[in-house]
């Protein structure tokens, strides 16, 4: 009999390579996610060290982050962006690595495609060279970004030289109320633990709210771990995960699949499971959530004031007066209200259908208020064909909201989708940090999808339950 | 291998602040590149940009600094190896703070540049001193994990393997990993999927 494990132990060790001597874990890397962004740097290192890919099958490529999202045509209108694109092209040609290019009919933002093309399976361990790759961890994965350097080491080993974090469980029970998404559920996680209380953990997120979620919620909640300090999020495996692979490309088919489901689930905590700690939230606490400052954990219910500066703790009031004057915002006021001037939806984090299905049901009751810019941007371009079967295009363009091609967008704005000087941005991407939408002096608030949709009609931070 | 890694010192630059995320340490902009040369120039750009000349990056006593000393959770936010990158082309060799993000610290030793950790009033100490006295040497010893100043010898914490790592020169990950061998094959033999659950 082995004693009762947590997923986390239990992927770990069957992914342990060998202890190093440092007294870090050689870890095996199941699945491995390129981007243009962050690989070039790592081939050109792999390349000066004479090795070649490992395990060129267990990687795979995707382009997202520099992709203008008006015309994808090649070559690409800005001449940096398409070099970065072909030194990505050539890389994958030159080591055999699969690579979903807007061509393919596959590409989109990495951790996007990753879930919808069956990729990101549970029991798996997942790096990609991004922060985010913990959205992966939806599967039951143990997912986590990496530098550039450890992109090299696993383009050469298939392998990462890690420490094991310690392992918090935060259960979420009861139910959500009406208007409560996904992303509200991060939001108050991170806002009640803050932006550093995950350092060297992993988050095991449980519970009857976590357990009630749809794949893609699940992949909202995970994607924000490490904007919580966690670098590794996941839920563990359920009929709901299993089933959301059944038929995907790069799921097992036939009876594979069955052998599959059942690993699976044996690989789910095990409900002796011990933790290092574990915190509980009550579903019925969360209301729509969104950020007021200049991190995650600025955030607040929608009905809630702006806090004053002295019920702050001593510690935290230098970084909340930094925040309120980068956000032009004042202490005490009402949160709702607060005039926007550009509407975002879209990103790893709210970039798919049932974001979109939800911010469209929005959409629907009103139309963009004047002088606001907006940018629909689909996770990718399964999700955008499935919208435009759906219809969600028309129904968002004929509330006068841009439509536009795949890709990360205004979520890091190194494409030429950004904000123009101080605009105050509604986004329902996962940072809010200075400068982070492509202004040195843009601002953004953090908020769920159907929320950013209805700031966008209103003109102003809205409760989305006075829209619904 | 690697190049051992163990005393460090040189003059200390002090940037102030808490949460401080690589977004700032080097605006996503900058990473529209397919090699890191020429990032130094670009460290902290839009901080400095509306700090008119008063970051700490520009100002004069700081010159040629290469103890970058910061606060609380350094380097947060993404996994961009751009940050550190920029960092040490601007001519830093080490980071002294309260705390850091793992993804960065992490990023930052595969570079072969320590990041260590003061307690809270032992670095506002360091920081008011490096301040009033730009000129004075800052040792960093991550043999006898100490960090030293004219404001004294302070206590540094460094995570064991990073200096185990540091110290042996075997921070460059790949040389070590690569030591592994078949044992990486073999681990991959045992994992279901890698095979497509074929039995
Ligand atoms: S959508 Fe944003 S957070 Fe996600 S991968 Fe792209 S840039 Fe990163």
């Amino acid at each position: 009999m082995t004693s009762p494990s947590s997923l986390f132990d239990k992927v770990w060790q069957a992914h342990a390579v060998r202890e190093l001597p440092d007294g870090q874990t050689q870890l095996f890397i199941g699945l491995h996610l390129i981007h243009e962004v962050t690989s070039p740097q790592a081939f050109a290192m792999l390349n000066e060290m004479g090795l070649p890919v490992r395990f060129p099958q267990q990687t795979f490529a995707t382009v997202d982050h520099i992709i203008p999202t008006d015309s994808q045509v090649r070559p690409l209108a800005d001449g940096l962006a398409e070099q970065m694109l072909v030194a990505l092209e050539k890389n994958c040609r030159d080591n055999g690595i699969t690579l979903f290019d807007p061509a393919s009919g596959n590409q989109g933002v990495v951790h996007v495609i990753g879930p919808e093309l069956g990729l990101t399976q549970p029991g798996m361990t997942v790096a990609c060279g991004d922060s985010h790759t913990s959205t992966h961890g939806a599967f039951g994965a143990i997912a986590f970004g990496i530098g550039t350097s450890q992109v090299r080491d696993v383009l050469a080993t298939q392998c990462l030289a890690m420490a094991k974090p310690k392992v918090r469980r935060i259960d979420v029970e009861g139910t959500l109320g009406g208007g409560v998404y996904a992303k509200d559920v991060i939001l108050h996680i991170i806002r009640r633990l803050g932006v550093k209380g995950g350092v060297g953990h992993a988050y095991e997120y449980a519970g009857d709210v976590i357990e009630a979620m749809t794949m893609e919620e699940r992949l909202t909640v995970c994607n924000m771990s490490i904007e919580g300090g966690a670098r590794v999020g996941y839920i563990n495996p359920d009929d709901t995960a299993v089933e959301y692979l059944r038929g995907r490309e790069y799921a097992p088919k036939g009876e594979a699949f069955d052998r599959a489901a059942d690993w699976w689930r044996s690989i789910a905590s095990d409900a002796e499971a011990s933790y290092d700690d574990r915190v509980t939230f009550a579903g019925s606490d969360i209301s729509p959530t969104v950020t007021w400052g200049i991190h995650p954990g600025h955030a607040l219910g929608v009905a809630e004031n702006i806090p004053q500066l002295t019920a702050v703790p001593d510690d935290e009031r230098p970084g909340y007066a930094e925040a309120l004057e980068y956000m032009g915002l004042r202490q005490g006021e009402a949160v709702a209200g607060t005039k926007i001037d550009v509407a975002f939806i879209g990103s790893c984090t709210n970039g798919r259908i049932s974001d979109l299905r939800e911010a469209a049901k929005v959409a629907q009751k009103g139309h963009v208020a004047p002088g606001i810019r907006t940018f629909v941007v689909p996770g990718s371009q399964a999700v955008a064909r499935q919208a435009e079967e759906e219809g969600l295009d028309e129904i968002f363009k004929a509330a006068g909201f841009d439509w536009r091609e795949p890709g990360c967008s205004m979520c890091l704005a190194m494409n030429p989708d950004k904000l123009i000087g101080r605009e105050l941005c509604a986004s329902s991407s996962n940072r809010n940090f200075k400068g982070r939408q492509g202004s040195p002096t843009g601002r953004t608030m953090l908020m769920s999808p159907a929320m950013v949709a209805a700031a966008a009609i209103r003109g102003e931070v809205t409760d989305v339950r006075e829209v619904l | 291998m690697a190049d051992i890694v163990n005393r460090i010192e040189g003059r200390g630059c002090v940037v102030r602040g808490s949460d401080i995320d690589t977004d700032r340490i080097i605006p996503a902009r900058f990473l529209r590149c397919v090699t890191f040369d020429g990032l130094g120039e670009h460290a902290f750009e839009d901080d400095r940009e509306q700090a008119k000349g008063d970051h700490a990056l520009d100002k004069e006593q700081y010159a040629g600094a290469n103890v970058l000393i910061v606060g609380e959770n350094f380097g947060c936010g993404s996994s961009r190896e751009h940050a550190p990158q920029s960092l040490m082309r601007a001519g830093f060799d080490v980071f002294v703070g309260e705390s850091f993000a793992e993804i960065f610290a992490g990023n930052c030793t595969a570079l072969g540049l320590p990041c260590v950790t003061l307690a809270g009033d032992d670095l506002a100490t360091l920081m008011d001193s490096v301040e009033l006295d730009p000129e004075q040497t800052v040792a960093v010893d991550l043999e006898s994990r100490t960090v030293t100043s004219r404001a004294g010898t302070m206590e540094a914490n460094v995570r064991d393997g990073t200096r185990k790592a540091l110290l042996e020169g075997t921070w460059n990950a790949t040389a070590v990993l690569v030591e592994a061998g078949e044992t990486i094959e073999a681990t991959a033999a045992r994992l279901p999927y890698v095979n497509g659950f074929a039995n």
